[in-house]
């Protein structure tokens, strides 16, 4: 069985947000603007945290992608009336768009804050509606959304492999993100294949999980050199 | 019998019915008011469903705010009747009766008011229903993990418990009303209502045991649905919200509001229809003891609360109490514990307090206090998440204040109604007081709505059909 995950090395990430950008293209992330964004709406499903260590002027900037965790013991789907939001058996966090009816309990209930919401039904004008990804439905207003993996890109790459009847290779799935990523921070395959890139980063004595403590089980593995502290207030 | 009771109880029913009809002209004009402040709350709402949700202030993280706020204190003053007045019956406290008509009507509204704002919040209102388990062609149920699943099942409960709590004593008063109607479109009106009352002992017994049951099991039913609505926030991982205590706390707030608007309304009550010899001063004293207790109560869980938390040393747990305590809620939170608490304790501990007047002005310090609790539950902890980098704000936009004053006028429209059209207060119960004041077990039967109830302490059973 597959249980799809990701790694981040974060003493790679430099924080230019290309897989920012590239995410929101491949997804059809709608943009909501620049007044829309200052009251806290912006809809990126991955987002490149900054944190500041030390005081001006010796200050370190660390930077730490966040985007859905992907639990095994997600904590937003048992809180979804109406199972909007679902674990799927290759330990996907499925989002099922036509399901949802827009309570945000997911998004109240997930520690990470990586949920976004649909405030409003998004707009494409022209000539923007000729870029929109055909693989990937746009989200109406009033639904809530998150990273999926590509998902898209999951089922092209399982369909083709069952075309030419063979497995999945290792690292034939790239997901957006991490084909966009100049220095190669993101790793992406299966995390129940000892010998995928991913699960060898994952076995790093770098490795960690954000928030451990909660025991959510994450799909996304960060690695970092030097101990992770938590930013000074 | 003799003809004393009889003619007492004709008085009393000309004297109660009479003070509601010389108040009609007024509770028209109410009526019209608040009329204004409900095409207010329409408008908003249909605004906001053209638009989409996004016309609110609620944003990432804050994704709950002033409509889940107004959902909780809500839900909360409609403790203020049935479970009140539950509990009066059930203890048999003879101060109920002028009481407990307006105390279920006020639950019965509230939460109709309370029930309506989780829909108004939804992003896609148009589907809410998939959040009901009916049957359907493609075996989907909605999640009966989610506590807003239990929600629904809780407050459906409830509010078919309240309208019937409501009603049930109602029959009796409505046949009083049907036969002193002339034909017509009133007199159907209120004959259905009546539902063919005709005051036989049989019915009187039915009716006494059907208000019995009830009374007691809409008890267990009130404190579920407080506790349920205070798990949709105790059941998260959020800091500031996964708390044991909330379920009694939300209980005990709950109460404590309630009892505010009961004391604001017998207030009222008792100026607008001149009820000094029903609501006296021994009542006040009374409900205002009550009042302080559950102040006091509400207090102590505060204190717990708090402590606790600070205690634990917690880091994300501490942020949010750091923000309430001494951050952007300070204001707000020491508002709510000195309206909650310090001007409560310092009135109502007084004999000369716990008068009309100071006790009804503490009820509307408290229903403010009140609502800045669920204000303080909901937004401190959803703008302060573990995750530093998203920290955020909330302010509430015009749709949100027009929706939450709207509701208001809802709830003052609802009761306007009710007042004009039924007696808001208990016209046979009142009657059955009044003989059991006078001490005898005889009973007046001046219409066909007899109060002679085999139950209550009367020792003559039934007292014979009209």
């Amino acid at each position: 069985m597959t249980r799809w995950g990701m790694a981040i090395d974060l003493d790679r990430c430099t924080g230019c947000e290309a897989c920012v950008v590239a995410c929101a293209a491949e997804n059809n992330i709608q943009t909501v603007g620049e007044e829309q964004a200052r009251e806290g709406r912006a809809m990126h499903w991955l987002r490149i945290e900054r944190y500041y260590e030390g005081e001006f002027p010796n200050v370190r900037t660390r930077f730490m992608p966040v985007l859905c965790q992907q639990c095994g013991a997600a904590p937003c789907e048992p809180v979804c009336p109406v199972y909007a939001t679902y674990r799927n058996p290759e330990g996907l966090n499925a989002m099922v768009y036509s399901r949802c009816i827009g309570t945000r309990f997911c998004a109240n209930n997930c520690p990470y804050t990586v949920r976004v919401f649909n405030w409003f039904d998004a707009e494409f004008p022209a000539p923007l509606d000729s870029q929109l990804n055909p693989d990937v439905s746009v989200r109406p207003g009033g639904v809530m959304e998150k990273c999926t993996f590509c998902v898209q890109r999951i089922q092209a790459g399982k369909d083709e492999a069952a075309q030419e009847e063979r497995e999945v290779a290792d690292g034939e799935i790239k997901t957006a993100c991490q084909q966009s990523c100049p220095t190669k921070a993101i790793a992406f395959g299966d995390l129940e294949d000892p010998d995928s890139e991913v699960s060898r980063w994952a076995e790093s004595p770098r490795a960690f999980s954000l928030l451990g403590d909660l025991d959510t089980r994450p799909g996304v593995v960060y690695l970092s050199g030097t101990e992770w502290r938590e930013p000074a207030e | 019998m003799t003809d004393r009771p009889q003619a007492s109880a004709r008085a009393l029913d000309g004297e109660l019915l009479g003070r509601l009809d010389r108040r009609r002209s007024g509770l028209l004009v109410g009526s019209l008011a608040s009329g204004v402040l409900v095409l207010v709350f329409f408008y908003c709402w249909g605004y906001q469903i053209a638009n989409g949700i996004g016309v609110t202030g609620i944003n990432r993280p804050v994704f709950w705010g002033f409509y889940i706020i107004n959902f909780v204190f809500w839900i909360g003053i409609s403790h203020a009747g049935t479970l009140i007045s539950a509990i009066l019956r059930v203890t048999k406290a003879e101060w109920r009766r002028p009481v407990t008509r307006s105390a279920e009507a006020i639950t019965l509204f509230a939460l109709a008011i309370g029930g309506l704002f989780p829909l108004i919040h939804l992003g896609r209102v148009a589907i809410f229903y998939y959040m009901i388990p009916y049957p359907n062609s493609r075996m989907l149920w909605p999640n009966f993990r989610s506590p807003l699943v239990w929600d629904i099942a809780a407050i459906t409960t409830y509010i078919i418990g309240s309208a019937l709590y409501l009603f049930l004593p109602l029959i009796p008063d409505a046949a009083v009303m049907r036969d002193r109607a002339a034909a017509g479109l009133k007199k159907r009106f209120y004959a259905v209502l009546a539902l063919g009352w005709r005051g036989t002992a049989q019915q009187w017994h039915s009716l006494e045991w059907g208000i019995r049951i009830l009374a007691v099991a809409i008890i267990p039913v009130a404190v579920s649905v407080h506790t349920i609505v205070s798990w949709d926030f105790a059941m998260t991982q959020t800091p500031g919200w996964k708390s044991t205590i909330f379920g009694p706390y939300f209980v005990v707030g709950a109460i404590f509001s309630g009892i505010a608007v009961l004391m604001i309304a017998m207030a009222l009550l008792r100026r607008g229809l001149a009820l000094d010899r029903f609501l006296t001063d021994r009542v006040f004293n009374n409900l205002g003891l009550l009042f302080v207790t559950m102040s006091l109560v509400w207090g102590y869980f505060t204190f717990a609360e708090h402590l606790t938390v600070w205690y634990s040393g917690d880091l994300f747990e501490k942020n949010v109490h750091h923000v309430l305590l001494h951050g952007d809620f300070a204001v707000p939170f020491w508002t709510m514990v000195v309206v909650n608490l310090v001007i409560p304790v310092a009135v109502l501990s007084f004999p000369r307090g716990r008068r009309p007047l100071p006790t009804a002005l503490v009820g509307c310090g408290v229903l403010v206090g009140m609502w800045l609790e669920r204000f303080l539950i909901v937004v401190p902890a959803l703008s302060t998440p573990r995750l530093a980098y998203s920290i955020g704000d909330y302010l509430p936009s015009w749709v949100e204040l027009g929706i939450m004053i709207g509701a208001i006028g809802v709830f003052a429209c609802l009761y306007f109604t009710f007042t004009q059209l039924l007696p808001i207060v208990s016209v046979w119960e009142m009657r059955e007081g009044w003989r059991h004041a006078a001490g005898g077990g005889e009973s007046g039967q001046p219409s066909g709505a007899a109060p002679a109830s085999p139950a209550a302490a009367s020792p003559v059973a039934g007292g014979g059909a009209a």
